[in-house]
């Protein structure tokens, strides 16, 4: 079937049309997407099966091989413009592919050009972005609220191996609420409901003459865990362990991370990287608002709108790590934390904060936020994961001493 | 072109969906014809109610090719999905050859373990080819089901065949048309993905909109039509909404409105039929009364100054 449009292709045009999706996949990979050589090798296929009119059908037609996400789609959309349009190379491919094809054009241009342009205009972008944010000079650091935006990078210090080590033994302890649920699924087990299928097999062993019962029960999972973490000044000197602490997690579980000072950023892709530095570099390239002021109000707003629905499905636990202290005093912080409170299996509180005696419930930030969260404790020293994990375990501890209302009654 | 026949060119495929009442933008045309012509997947992604699993079916309907349809959920396994072992007739072979006595224990376990006690699920069903040609495959809503079946279905849709244990590896004939939607509320795995043709399925031009309405909802008056998709789409683009309407809520909508027998937007109307476009309490709450009022104020005056509307009546009834 697909031979009909194929044969009239001479094998030097066929090379011609390769060469250039070869070159401008090149360019798409410099420019972050993620395409192998298969997609590559389809893409050609494509564009011969698809029998093209114009230069929209092209687009369409590597759109449908070369992107694979909705948020690809910006980056794809530049590339092609700069890559197809320098070239005129459309017009040429669309000459190559026509049935009449008339006499080609002398040489392709070399695409080296192409190639230049797009990380030109890449960089050019990144130019302007630079450009746009000031360096302001950070003045107030912890138990303070800012809410300029100062954008800066940070680093992180190198984790040691020790640490890691340590890292780790304490995670395998650690214990969070709710810990296991029961998902749908169901796998063998001693005792629990019938498992017709194995039974049927167990019995054919002994050639159906007795019945051997086996059963299955309900698997049980880690819930996912989605953490919002704050990086504003106040908070951030914590984040590193807070970040050390959802490295080590996700090697066992589904994490979802976001970080949030004055604008929300999903560093989850960056948290996969096996090698912790090689993670947190990667996290502090994709940050631009370390250590600034704090919009939680905003970052909640964000986050519910345009994450919650792909990011909290399968009941997972939420870990919110803020200090509460928000300056921007409206209804909108209560009702966003509602709406998030809604839509999760628990929401969890970590509030630094919370470790010094004379915490009182006063800041209208906190008052704003406490009735909707589910628990809410207190991150002790916060110098090592060992402590978050102590912290955070409290076995066999009644779950009263981390109910939100306490707090709230205290101060009344 | 017959029927049963897959479409030659990017024009016969838009042609195809047209003539069985999908409204298709090209771009979608050009893509489901790719995944036709190769034989790969089309991964759908959007938001609900932009008409995803409405290609399916009409492809069904205009192919004239039988639907199989696999409904996502948490928890699906392989004997929900792919085939399940009817068990208490495979019980009774058992009882009816001790029965008979001397029959020997391979021979008993080929025989019930053969084809006549399989109960074929959606997946073992797609794979059959029948006398139309191969099914089309809708997977529908991948996001919900967990990532172990995601993983179960690249067998699937790589090489378009399943592995029994007891019975061994069955192969589609000729491989289904299959079709996947998303919602997006969990991200599938690379590595399915790379198995599919990708599409974002947007919100519809308010052009092609209004073409919609004007097919799906043939009662209503051409200047209620009108008047409902400049307001949605004013909904869309311009209100910060928690959930933007669909197409299937634009249908929703101009159907009720029709019901009731308005012919244009009447302010104290919209909100009263809110509901059938909204379905987020602070959302109506958003937008009925003035708001609502406004809205429909201003498009009025933007469709009165293109002066193209055709319609030559009075605007306010």
């Amino acid at each position: 079937m697909n031979t009909g449009q194929d044969t009239h292709l001479s094998e030097a045009s066929r090379g011609k049309i390769t060469e250039n999706i070869v070159h401008f996949a090149r360019t798409l990979r410099k420019a972050g997407l993620p395409i192998g050589p298969a997609s590559v090798v389809e893409a050609v296929e494509a564009v011969v099966i698809s029998g093209l009119r114009n230069r929209d059908d092209l687009y369409w037609t590597l759109h449908a091989v070369f992107v694979n996400k909705h948020e690809q789609q910006p980056v794809f959309d530049e590339a092609f413009r700069i890559y197809w349009k320098t070239h005129g190379l459309v017009e040429k491919l669309l000459s190559i592919l026509s049935p009449v094809a008339p006499a080609g054009p002398k040489e392709p241009e070399k695409p080296k050009v192409g190639q230049t342009r797009l990380s030109q205009a890449f960089e050019t972008n990144r130019k302007r972005e630079a450009a746009e944010t000031r360096p302001q000079v950070e003045v107030d650091a912890r138990f303070t609220v800012s809410e300029r935006e100062v954008l800066q990078k940070k680093d992180f210090a190198q984790m040691t191996a020790t640490e890691i080590a340590q890292a780790r033994r304490a995670l395998q302890s650690i214990q969070l609420p709710l810990d296991k649920v029961a998902t749908r699924r169901l796998v063998p087990a001693g005792r629990g409901r019938i498992d017709p299928r194995r039974t049927l097999r167990a019995s054919l062993r002994a050639g159906g003459n007795v019945i051997d019962l086996r059963h299955r029960k309900r698997a049980e999972q880690h819930p996912p865990i989605v953490a919002l973490c704050d990086i504003s000044g106040s908070m951030s000197q914590y984040t590193r362990v807070l970040l050390h602490f959802l490295h080590a997690l996700s090697e066992k579980r589904r994490v979802q991370t976001f970080l949030f000072g004055t604008r929300l950023t999903n560093i989850t892709r960056d948290l996969t990287r096996k090698d912790p530095d090689e993670a947190f570099l990667l996290c502090t390239d994709s940050v631009a608002d370390w250590s600034g002021g704090t919009r939680i109000a905003h970052a909640l707003y964000e986050f519910n709108r345009k994450w919650s629905r792909r990011v909290l499905s399968g009941g997972p636990i939420v870990l919110f790590i803020s200090d509460g202290l928000e300056r921007q005093e409206d209804s909108m912080l209560e009702w966003e934390m509602d709406r998030l409170h809604r839509s999760c299996r628990r929401l969890v509180w970590l509030n630094p904060l919370l470790r010094f005696d004379q915490f009182e419930a006063k800041a209208r930030g906190i008052r704003a936020l406490l009735p909707h969260v589910d628990e809410f404790r207190p991150v002790h020293s916060l110098d090592a994961v060992a402590d978050l994990c102590i912290a955070l375990g409290d076995r066999g501890k009644s779950n009263r001493a981390h109910d939100p209302r306490q707090w709230l009654h205290r101060v009344a | 072109m017959t029927s049963g026949e897959l479409p030659k060119s990017i024009e016969e495929t838009q042609g195809l969906l047209d003539s069985a009442g999908y409204v298709a933008d090209r771009s979608l045309a050009t893509v489901l014809h790719l995944a036709l012509r190769m034989g790969r997947p089309l991964f759908l992604e959007g938001e609900a109610g932009v008409g995803k699993t409405e290609i399916a079916k009409v492809l069904a309907a205009s192919l004239d090719r039988p639907l199989v349809r696999l409904q996502c959920y948490e928890g699906l396994d392989i004997s929900t999905a792919v085939y399940e072992w009817n068990y208490a007739a495979q019980m009774i072979e058992i009882r009816l050859a001790e029965a008979e006595g001397n029959v020997s224990r391979e021979a008993l376990a080929n025989s019930v373990f053969s084809q006549r006690f399989l109960i074929r699920r959606p997946v073992l069903q797609a794979l059959e080819t029948s006398s139309a040609g191969a099914p089309i495959f809708l997977i529908d809503e991948l996001d919900r089901s967990d990532e172990a079946f995601e993983a179960f279905l690249l067998e699937v849709l790589a090489d378009n065949q399943v592995t029994i244990p007891e019975l061994g590896t069955i192969k589609a004939g000729e491989p289904p048309i299959t079709i996947i939607t998303t919602n997006r509320t969990r991200e599938i795995h690379d590595a399915l993905k790379r198995r599919c043709l990708y599409h974002w399925l947007d919100y519809p031009t308010a052009e092609r909109e209004l073409e919609i309405v004007a097919r799906k909802v043939p009662g209503a008056a051409e200047q209620l039509a009108q008047e409902v998709v400049a307001f949605v789409q004013h909904l869309r683009n311009n209100e910060d909404l928690f959930k933007q309407p669909g197409v299937a809520e634009t249908l929703d909508w101009a159907t009720a409105l029709t019901e009731l027998n308005e012919v244009a937007l009447d302010p104290e109307m919209v909100t009263d039929t809110l509901g059938t476009l909204l379905k987020y309490q602070e959302d109506i709450d958003r937008i009925k009364g003035s708001r609502a009022h406004e809205i429909v104020e201003s498009l009025r005056q933007d469709l009165f100054a293109q002066g193209q509307s055709p319609q030559t009546g009075p605007l306010s009834r």
